[in-house]
């Protein structure tokens, strides 16, 4: 079975991010970049299917992204990924959401899968909108937010995660799967998968190739435009006191005086 | 006939707050546009949902009960909106900027070729022009976007807009749900409700009482449902406490988790680190209790105190069962 496991490379967790002021688009100058973290459970999903299912699957990671993306495809890799496509052209600089999602589905017209995994969403922009655009653009269902993924014979069943608890569902194959935090725990990565890493195969796939038409990626072909933005002012820092007893009571005054009580 | 249409975010017709604010909305720029206001039923229960639906003053409901709404997933409510907009022709479709409906407008924009604004907090017309405010990065920076294409698909985030009633008596249409091949294709098995809801979501209340690394563990979380009761408001969770497997990661707060925007969040026992920042830093109201005064969520609250959490809380809740009694 082919495993197709989506990737993004986006700032690191803990780095302020900003926008670029020339093209309104992520500025990644002097941020350091990781494998977006809800992928990583993606891939240890993905990994945990080719085992459970005596380890003759292929797992590929595919990526879409600038040269410098390829430190998180390497750490994809290293974790047990057994290879990967870059999808990289100048002009994909600026894609949205969807036209992201329309690239990513050429490229898996190039790619074979049975199933595709993806995080349910990237630590930057947070639309979470590609999994399902990724699935509509290839004419393939789409279970999202599965907390728990089982693969049958041309079958997945998930456990898709609401505020209550669960919907049980089932796709026939090839389906596009996307999951939440929590469904596993990604392994690190070991010093032979590190080294391993060093040797897998890395497939470069620009536009041409995957066929897509590159007036709907880019900047000019996204959609959607960011006309303006500006940090927000920040927070005047307020009233601290030290609780002498009476923490609870100052912090009621508090609440009652915004109305809260 | 061009319009401004809302789809009705629901639970078996238990109509979610986002849509009202959604509807109040809606009836507001249709107003500036010259337009009509559009609610559009998706799903059962449409007799629950009608009365809370009218008071918000939509022109006309567009109402399909079918059952492949609950047995199938995405791709019928997509095929019928689809259908829906080839006849219609609205101007503008809204959505709640929750997961389910993502994936709705998702598809329905690939389908369509046209773009998607997501995660929308405030929604305004310049010289013409519908722009979209995000907040973006966990609300580090504020964006203004628009759509390049039409019909324009926009997802609201939940308590973006405050609910005016304004009680119409909209034409009720019922349509045919329209189901592809496609649609077919993945199907709801069951729903499994593992824990009732007795509180509000987290990315939709008015107040999030969160609990950090200082609570210590999952025991001292009951006390923070206490006081979320009191107050009607959601407990929410840092990662450290969710990571510690303390509460569940449905209400883990942060760059990794939800990001809120409640009216008041209290931020007990959590340092602020900037992951848990990026999650509710854009919250009206932010309190902090910690015992380290140097915690950098002292420097973005608007009131805090500095002392063992195990004491102040308990006197809170104490405090506040005493002045509603009173």
């Amino acid at each position: 079975m082919e495993i197709v496991v989506l990737a993004k490379r986006v700032p690191d967790t803990a780095a302020e991010k900003r926008l670029d002021p020339e093209d309104k688009t992520l500025d990644r100058e002097g941020v350091e970049s990781i494998l977006n973290p809800m992928d990583e459970y993606a891939l240890e999903e993905a990994l945990r299917i080719k085992e459970s299912r005596g380890g003759g699957d292929t797992v590929t990671v595919l990526l879409m992204g600038p040269d410098s993306a390829v430190g998180a495809i390497r750490k994809a890799l290293s974790m047990g990924a057994d290879r990967a496509v870059h999808v990289r052209d100048a002009s994909i600089h600026g894609s949205d959401a969807m036209a992201t999602a329309y690239v990513l589905a050429q490229a898996l017209r190039k790619v074979p899968a049975d199933i595709i995994l993806a995080g349910a969403e990237s630590t930057d922009s947070r639309t979470s909108l590609v999994p399902a655009a990724v699935a509509e653009f290839l004419g393939l269902p789409s279970l999202t937010y599965a907390k728990k993924v089982e693969v049958g014979e041309g079958v997945v069943r998930v456990h898709r995660e609401t505020e209550v608890g669960y919907e049980e569902c089932e796709a026939a194959l090839p389906a596009v799967v996307s999951v939440v935090k929590g469904i596993n725990e990604p392994r690190y990565p070991s010093f032979k998968g590190i080294m391993a890493a060093k040797s897998k195969p890395v497939e470069a796939l620009d536009l041409a190739s995957i066929g897509a038409d590159a007036s709907r990626v880019g900047l000019a072909g996204s959609r959607t435009e960011v006309l303006s933005f500006q940090p927000r002012p920040p927070r005047q820092k307020g009233e601290v006191v030290k609780d002498e007893g009476d923490g609870g009571v100052k912090l009621a005054d508090f609440l009652q005086q915004r109305k809260f009580i | 006939m061009a319009g401004v249409w809302v789809l009705v975010d629901h639970e078996a017709g238990n109509v979610r707050k986002v849509s009202v604010e959604m509807l109040t909305r809606a009836r507001q720029l249709a107003r500036e546009l010259g337009q009509m206001v559009s609610a559009v039923f998706l799903g059962s229960g449409y007799e629950r949902a009608r009365e809370r639906i009218a008071r918000f003053g939509p022109d006309r409901v567009l109402i399909s009960e079918d059952p492949v709404f609950e047995e199938t997933v995405t791709v019928a409510q997509v095929d019928t909106l689809e259908a829906l907009l080839k006849e219609e022709g609205p101007e503008v479709v809204m959505g709640s900027s929750v997961p389910f409906t993502k994936d709705v407008l998702s598809r329905l924009a690939a389908r369509l070729g046209v773009g998607v604004l997501a995660d929308v907090v405030d929604l305004n017309l310049e010289d013409g022009r519908l722009v979209g405010t995000i907040s973006a990065f966990g609300g580090a920076t504020t964006v203004r976007a628009a759509l390049k294409s039409s019909p324009q698909l926009i997802l609201v985030k939940p308590n973006s807009f405050v609910p005016e009633e304004a009680p119409s008596s909209p034409e009720e249409r019922r349509v045919s749900a329209t189901v592809s091949e496609l649609g077919r294709r993945a199907r709801v098995l069951g729903r499994v409700v593992q824990r009732a809801q007795e509180r509000p979501a987290v990315e939709e209340a008015a107040v999030v009482v969160s609990g950090g690394r200082g609570l210590g563990g999952p025991e001292a979380f009951r006390m923070l449902e206490e006081l979320a009761d009191l107050l009607g408001g959601a407990v929410g969770a840092s990662r450290a406490a969710v990571d510690a497997g303390w509460y569940p990661h449905t209400h883990q707060v942060g760059q990794t988790g939800k990001i809120v925007s409640p009216q008041l969040y209290m931020a007990i026992g959590i340092s602020g680190a900037i992951q848990h920042r990026a999650g509710m830093q854009t919250s009206k109201t932010i309190v902090a209790v910690n015992k380290d005064p140097e915690a950098p969520i002292f420097s973005i609250c608007d009131f805090g105190v500095v002392g063992d959490l195990f004491k102040v809380i308990p006197g809170l809740i104490e405090e506040i069962k005493r002045r509603k009694g009173a």
